[in-house]
């Protein structure tokens, strides 16, 4: 089956992170699809590259990226919500005049075209948030 | 929007939260006003919190934050034109239709059940 | 209809407004703060029960756990890990998250 994310939340604060993270790799596990994971609202801070959890704890953002290189999964920042809050791509911080980009390996930032796409295309549409 | 078309999804949007205590009402809408070009069967549901989004007389002068509430009134532009508040909602926080920003369709809880049951998607907000 | 609720019953009220609007037929799944929903004993325990009658109630495995309270759980719940979570998903035709 084919699944669609939204995560709604940001890493470590509250929980959603991990209960879609561990919800992904359990579907995939399955054999199952997932056809995007559209970050919205402050989830769009599951993509910044400079999260430095302590050594003892998960790395939410670098499980992210790792995930994405290992089942070609397609994660996706929507751009609003990351202009928002700081989160750019090498294109996006040129484009706004920043001197700095933050997006870790494995995401990209896009419309909100996507989520929508996201929700017809997939067989199942899955929001993990507070 | 590659291979999208032929295919028309029923898509509701369900609005649970309070505008400006936190952002999700604003993004909300503006997924609503995104999707609009999608051209799906969208319908917009506001019950708890989330009919607070539709109150009249929002002033946030004094905040320092945008009044997104007339965007409300653009939704028929933007072909949204079923939009529902739950009834029990609105009753329990003393409010009534004559309250409200835009026109809308009262519905009960059952009928709020019988919808969600309906619709093939449900993005939470 | 799959219905999510991850708050904790004692201090939102979306597990009750879930009990209020789901289907006979749908389930729901206590995942986060929301398996505190599923201890025997609360204030809202007759309310779960009741609504047992007409919905499956299950809880994430992994949440109860970490929060101690899998001696607490009420009869009738049942566990599942996050592979019974996919398949609750795809055994139901949508899922409605509570947030």
């Amino acid at each position: 089956m084919k699944f669609g994310i939204m995560v709604s939340e940001g890493p470590y604060t509250h929980q959603a992170a991990d209960t879609a993270y561990n919800f992904i790799a359990a579907a995939l596990e399955k054999g199952h699809e997932i056809y995007r994971v559209f970050f919205y609202h402050d989830g769009v801070n599951n993509g910044t590259r400079l999260t430095t959890p302590p050594q003892d704890d998960r790395n939410i953002v670098k499980r992210w990226s790792e995930l994405a290189e290992k089942h070609e999964i397609d994660l996706v920042l929507c751009v609003a919500a990351a202009q928002r809050r700081g989160i750019a791509d090498a294109d996006e911080s040129k484009r706004n005049g920043k001197d700095a980009d933050n997006m870790a390996p494995g995401f990209r930032i896009s419309g909100l075209g996507q989520l929508l796409e996201a929700s017809i295309q997939a067989d199942r549409m899955v929001v993990f948030g507070d | 929007m590659e291979e999208t078309a032929g295919e028309i999804k029923k898509i509701m949007y369900v609005n649970r939260k309070a505008p400006y205590g936190t952002i999700y009402a604003l993004e909300a809408l503006e997924v609503v006003l995104i999707g609009a070009a999608f051209e799906q069967d969208v319908m917009m549901i506001f019950m708890d919190d989330g009919v607070f989004q539709l109150k009249k007389e929002q002033d946030t002068k004094a905040l320092g934050v945008k009044n997104f509430s007339p965007t409300y009134r653009a939704l028929e532009m933007y072909d949204v034109e079923k939009i529902y508040v739950e009834k029990e909602s609105m009753e329990v926080r003393g409010l009534t239709v004559d309250d409200l920003i835009i026109p809308v369709e009262v519905k009960s809880n059952e009928e709020v059940t019988k919808m969600m049951g309906e619709a093939d998607v449900l993005l939470n907000f | 209809m799959l219905h999510t609720v991850n708050k904790s019953p004692f201090d939102r009220h979306s597990l009750e407004r879930c009990l209020r609007t789901c289907a006979s037929g749908n389930a729901i799944l206590l995942i986060e703060d929301g398996v505190y929903g599923g201890i025997k004993g609360s204030i809202i325990e007759d309310k779960v029960k009741d609504a047992m009658k007409d919905v499956k109630i299950y809880a994430l495995e992994a949440d109860v756990n970490s929060r101690g309270i899998k001696n607490h759980i009420m009869d009738g719940i049942q566990l599942v890990d996050y592979s019974g979570f996919v398949d609750l998903t795809t055994e139901y035709d949508k899922v409605q998250s509570w947030l």
